[in-house]
């Protein structure tokens, strides 16, 4: 079954997206969704590191996207606004990226790959690691649940609490890292942030608790995954955008249902 | 047993002291209440004494495993994150549906629960916020300016519930109130703020204070009282200037 490449395509479009569906729960509520995409766009940089180094694409992106969060700590802290130092570092990177691939010979067709996604020529290596990435940040999610709600409602909250909101801002931070490795290769890294906030987004007209939401989101991200392989197979479209293009249907959809229902 | 406690407490917002020395202790069963103008430091106090903030000199410490109810000033819930008041009071810790449905009552909020935490009137979401403290038996409780826009038969109950609670489960209450008459009568002791401790000890203590009434007046009024010190306080300034 896994011999077929649209099985294999399918499967991993959906493990991407049941970890940037919960995932981009956070980004919307917390607002982060400029910092994720600066954290998608800084992965070019690390797929061009990693073609330079022969180095593991997956390895190469989350260590690079962990940097750019670094840095983009260190710029805020010496008193730059969070929204130019990440137009900064995104685009920076980005172009770093794309000049240093200019510069190794016969690289440029795989990086197209990773700038709008290649799902359907993941091998079962890919396979595993998408789903094992995923698994992962679901994993982790779920297990500190509750301390990132409360953290992410009020950290005057999550500190009387006991909880320190700044190192679950971090875990979320190294989670969505994490979450950009895992979907480099379904959407590329133009069109993560898309993963993490339409899903989410949709998913909001209907939810009345923040799992609600979660869960919601998740069969919003499910069904763009399904509908946008389908129909670049039908149409043959680049499948990365036509999932996007999908949630963004289930996005319309939902919001002309929600005006509906009140 | 000392709960929980400030040393010489200094904090600091860029250039300019907001703390200053700030010495106090808290033990299980006792109401205190923090008084000040406008600006004192009340907030910045509370902040500092749950781990919000860290001082720029002295020590905070409290009892290991110290639980705090905190009732923040402003809490802003971001509308794009779905939460019922049932939810709510589940973070960050699940509580069971009776004790939920038992805080939800005595806040006078029984059909409120599956209603939106952002569809709430202000009132009812103070009363929400002290249900969710509360309701973690905490050995501590910190309220700032809890009963802010609480109508009068829910501040009364609010003041009620204090005592209960204090009763019931021998915490110690932190709160901040600009209500000074009923602080007087509802606190087992008084601290007045302004940067430094002006003055604290007992309602009688503190409200004989020298410090205490050229902060507030003599009057029986709070607002006016207010008024006038800054009134004063702006008087000098210019004859001050006028002299220089
Ligand atoms: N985030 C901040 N950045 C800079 N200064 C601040 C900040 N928060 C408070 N301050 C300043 O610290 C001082 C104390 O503020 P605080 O909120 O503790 O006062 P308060 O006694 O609680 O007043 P109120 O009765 O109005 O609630 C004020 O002068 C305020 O301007
Ligand atoms: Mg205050």
């Amino acid at each position: 079954m896994l011999d077929d490449f649209v099985v294999r395509g399918v499967l991993a479009a959906l493990g991407a997206v049941l970890a940037t569906g919960v995932l981009g729960c956070f980004v919307v509520w917390r607002r982060m969704a400029y910092f994720g995409d600066a954290m998608a766009h800084a992965a070019v940089l690390g797929v061009a590191l990693s073609l330079a180094f022969s180095l593991s694409i997956y390895v190469g992106v989350i260590i690079t996207a962990l940097c750019i969060a670094l840095i983009f700590i260190q710029l805020t802290d010496a008193g730059q606004t969070a929204d130019a130092a990440l137009g900064v570092l995104a685009h920076t990177a980005l172009a770093l990226g794309l000049v240093i691939v200019s510069l190794l010979s016969g690289a440029k067709l795989s990086l197209s790959a990773y700038l709008f996604g290649s799902v359907l020529s993941v091998g079962i290596t890919d396979l595993a690691v998408i789903w094992g990435g995923a698994l992962v940040v679901l994993g982790v999610l779920w297990w500190q649940w509750s301390d990132l709600l409360t953290a992410t409602l009020s950290p005057d909250l999550a500190y009387a609490a006991g909880i320190d909101p700044r190192r679950k801002e971090l875990l979320l931070t190294v989670l969505l890292a994490l979450v950009v490795a895992v979907a480099i290769k379904v959407v590329g890294a133009l069109l993560i942030t898309a993963l993490l906030i339409i899903p989410a987004s949709a998913a909001r007209q209907f939810a009345r608790t923040p799992e609600g939401m979660a869960v919601a989101a998740m069969i919003a991200g499910a069904l763009a995954a399904l509908l946008g392989t389908q129909g670049s197979l039908m149409f043959d479209t680049p499948t990365g955008p036509s999932i996007v293009v999908a949630a963004a249907g289930i996005f319309t959809v939902s919001i002309i249902a929600g005006r509906l229902r009140s | 047993m000392t709960l929980l406690a400030a040393e010489k407490v200094a904090f600091r917002y860029g250039g300019h002291n907001v703390l200053d020395r700030v010495t106090l202790a808290l033990v299980p069963g006792e109401i205190v209440t923090i008084v000040g103008p406008n600006g004192s430091g009340k907030s910045t106090l509370l902040r500092v004494l749950i781990g919000a903030l860290k001082p720029s000199s002295g020590a905070v410490t409290r009892a290991k495993g110290l639980k705090i109810g905190y009732v923040p000033q402003k809490l802003h819930i971001d509308q794009s994150m779905p939460l019922t008041v049932r939810r709510f009071l589940d973070l960050p810790r699940r509580v069971s549906d009776h004790d939920a449905c038992q805080a939800l009552e005595t806040a006078g909020l029984t059909d409120l629960g599956l209603r939106q935490m952002a569809g709430l009137s202000g009132g009812q979401f103070q009363r929400v916020l002290l249900a969710r403290a509360i309701i973690g038996r905490p050995d501590v409780l910190m309220l700032d300016e809890a009963t802010q826009g609480l109508d009068q038969p829910g501040s009364a109950s609010f003041y009620r519930q204090i005592e209960a609670v204090r009763t019931e489960l021998d915490c110690a209450v932190l709160m901040v109130s600009h209500e000074l008459h009923v602080v007087m009568s509802a606190s087992d002791r008084v601290i007045c703020l302004n940067g430094h401790v002006c003055c604290e000890g007992t309602p009688e203590v503190v409200s004989a204070a020298p410090a205490y009434r050229e902060l507030f007046g003599t009057g029986t009024g709070g607002a006016l009282a207010l008024y006038r010190h800054d009134h004063d306080h702006h008087h000098h300034d210019h004859s001050h200037e006028a002299a220089e």
